[in-house]
């Protein structure tokens, strides 16, 4: 990708973002130097290079299949804006069409 | 289907694996539980918290790839799924793209008229299911349940190679089969336990090139994979006769209309901008691990369908009914082995009156007050003559109701046919006696009255005699000259 090309306001979107006019450009002149950097990267020669998943040289632990967590609802509920019958409620998602 | 068209059918199931706890989390994997009473801080994505992967649900992915001959990768990796919807705290799904769990394999579908396909899966990847949204119950608010958030799912991609609704349906099907088998999905497709995408698009027949497609979402019904997919096409072809164009996108199943409908734009976006999640390290499955999965394989529906037909008679129609469901084969395969039976008709017992009865009470076979080994005595008992067809109903009745063994409510209700061919003979000569008119009638070619005489057989014996019999008999009274 050329630097030139970011779309910034979809991916505004995409993050769900609403940037005004400095935030905006901010945001545009740092991604565009990470993307510089990203290209600098990319002219590296890397054949017979294994990819990498993770930098740490290491692998996932698994956790035996045990369901030993207690879950204190009211407490977890308690930093919600709101919440009822147990639920959590947020504004609509689904608008009229 | 219409003619001259060509459908192109490939499927995405998510099948929710029965483990304990949940994919990344110790909290309960459980249906029904009131709300967020299983939602633990990960899978709330509170901040500070780290996902931990469950072995059994790494375990139950390889059994799958074993089961369908597919590669299980010893390396593989999570990404994340980025997007936003309120029951998706994180603001992603953990999902594996770069490096799934399973790779290639075949699944072999049986289809009604006894043929089989196989179908190429692709691959099967390991991710978290999301919460539930509830979107009628309070106005201007949508609520959310999380107790869904976190458990473990395997999302099973098949290649493009399934052509009418019915093939599509058989794939789901054995998919649903084959994870009951190995016991790695409860299989409850009302509570959500395997759900079914479909992807779809038409060609002219004999082109080589796909048309564009449409993806159908979330449907959980067998018939309604059938019917979501039907409505599609026809709409496709519809479309394409007219000159207009198929759009791509992301369609919905309304069952109650029988129709598909676009998704609203907002709810959704093909961008997810995937990266390795660097909160998981690689997964490393080693040999040993594999080995010891394989070991716990099951013998699987294909091969028991086989060994049905070839061991025990059935027929392919036969074998394949009473495969499709773990529970049905053993309850089937255990009452065909009782002394004396018949595994035909054990299966005519088993795919009939059982069913229909199980049906009519909302029971499955693991709930049936009729055990295995009672219609196995039951069935011995017909084959020896003991019971008629009729008399065997009601001993299954009895049986049903818990009124104890075959043989005892055989005893206790006098059902047992009449085996003394003496007896019956003095009875029926009694008979022929009774009614000359009709003995003189039937003697001069009315055969038609040999019915007439075996009804008042029956009435006499309260149904107890042997029919085969009773025919018998009557032929030669009645072949005396009267």
């Amino acid at each position: 990708m050329d630097a030139d090309e970011i779309d910034i306001d979809h991916l505004a979107r995409l993050a769900a973002l609403r940037l005004d006019g400095d935030e905006r450009s901010g945001v545009e002149r740092d991604l565009q130097r990470i993307i510089a950097l990203v290209d600098e990267m990319q002219a590296v020669d890397t054949e017979g290079v294994d990819p990498l998943a993770h930098p740490l040289d290491a692998t996932q632990r698994l956790r035996a299949d045990e369901a030993t967590e207690l879950i204190d609802r009211e407490r977890y509920q308690a930093g919600a804006p709101e919440a009822r019958d147990g639920l959590y409620l947020v504004p609509s998602v689904l608008s009229d069409p | 289907m219409n003619t001259g068209w060509e459908a192109v059918i490939g499927l995405e199931i998510h099948v929710q694996l029965a483990t304990q706890s949940k994919i990344f989390s110790a909290a309960a994997n459980r249906f029904g539980a009131p709300p967020n009473s299983l939602a633990c801080p990960v899978d709330l994505g509170l901040p500070g918290v780290l996902p931990v992967l469950n072995e059994a649900a790494v375990r139950m992915a390889v059994k799958f790839g074993l089961a369908i001959g597919a590669e299980v990768c010893e390396h593989s990796s999570f990404d994340r799924k980025n997007y936003f919807y309120p029951d998706l705290p994180k603001g992603y799904q953990i999902s594996q793209l770069a490096a799934p769990i399973v790779g290639p394999g075949v699944l072999e579908v049986p289809l009604d008229d006894g043929a089989a396909i196989e179908v190429r899966i692709v691959r099967a990847h390991l991710e978290e299911d999301a919460g539930k949204s509830i979107h009628d119950a309070y106005a201007g608010q949508t609520g959310v349940d999380l107790n869904r958030a976190g458990t473990p799912l395997l999302e099973v991609v098949s290649a493009p190679d399934l052509r009418t609704p019915e093939q599509a349906s058989a794939c789901f099907r054995q998919l649903h089969s084959l994870v009951r088998y190995l016991g790695i999905c409860d299989g409850d497709l009302s509570q959500g336990s395997m759900r079914c995408d479909a992807n779809v698009s038409v060609r002219p027949q004999g082109r080589e090139a796909l048309g564009e497609r449409t993806e159908i979402k979330n449907i959980n019904s067998f018939r309604f994979v059938e019917k979501a997919i039907r409505f599609e096409i026809d709409r496709q072809i519809e479309r394409l006769e007219a000159g207009l164009a198929v759009v791509r996108e992301t369609r919905l199943y309304d069952a109650a209309k029988d129709e598909t409908r676009p998704m609203r734009g907002k709810e959704f976006s093909d961008d997810y901008r995937y990266f390795p999640d660097p909160d998981l390290l690689p997964v490393v499955i080693d040999e040993a691990f594999i080995e010891a999965v394989r070991t716990e394989l099951p013998e699987l529906p294909g091969a028991r369908r086989r060994r049905f037909q070839e061991e025990l008679g059935l027929s392919e129609y036969d074998a394949s009914w009473l495969t499709r469901n773990p529970d049905t084969a053993d309850f089937f395969e255990s009452a065909a082995r009782t002394d004396g039976s018949n595994a035909k008709q054990v299966a005519n017992w088993v795919m009939g009156e059982l069913t229909a009865r199980l049906n009519r009470e909302d029971l499955t076979i693991d709930s049936t007050p009729v055990t295995a080994e009672a219609l196995g005595q039951l069935v011995a008992r017909i084959e020896d003559e003991t019971l008629s067809s009729k008399t065997a109903k009601t001993v299954f009745e009895a049986l049903w109701n818990g009124e104890g063994e075959v043989d005892a409510i055989i005893d206790a209700r006098g059902l047992s046919q009449m085996q003394d061919a003496g007896e019956l003979t003095d009875l029926i000569d009694g008979i022929v006696a009774k009614h000359p008119q009709q003995a003189e009638q039937f003697r001069a070619g009315r055969d038609k009255l040999l019915g007439f005489f075996v009804g008042q057989v029956m009435k006499a014996t309260g149904g107890k005699a042997n029919p085969r019999r009773v025919n018998e008999l009557l032929r030669e009274a009645l072949g005396k000259s009267g």
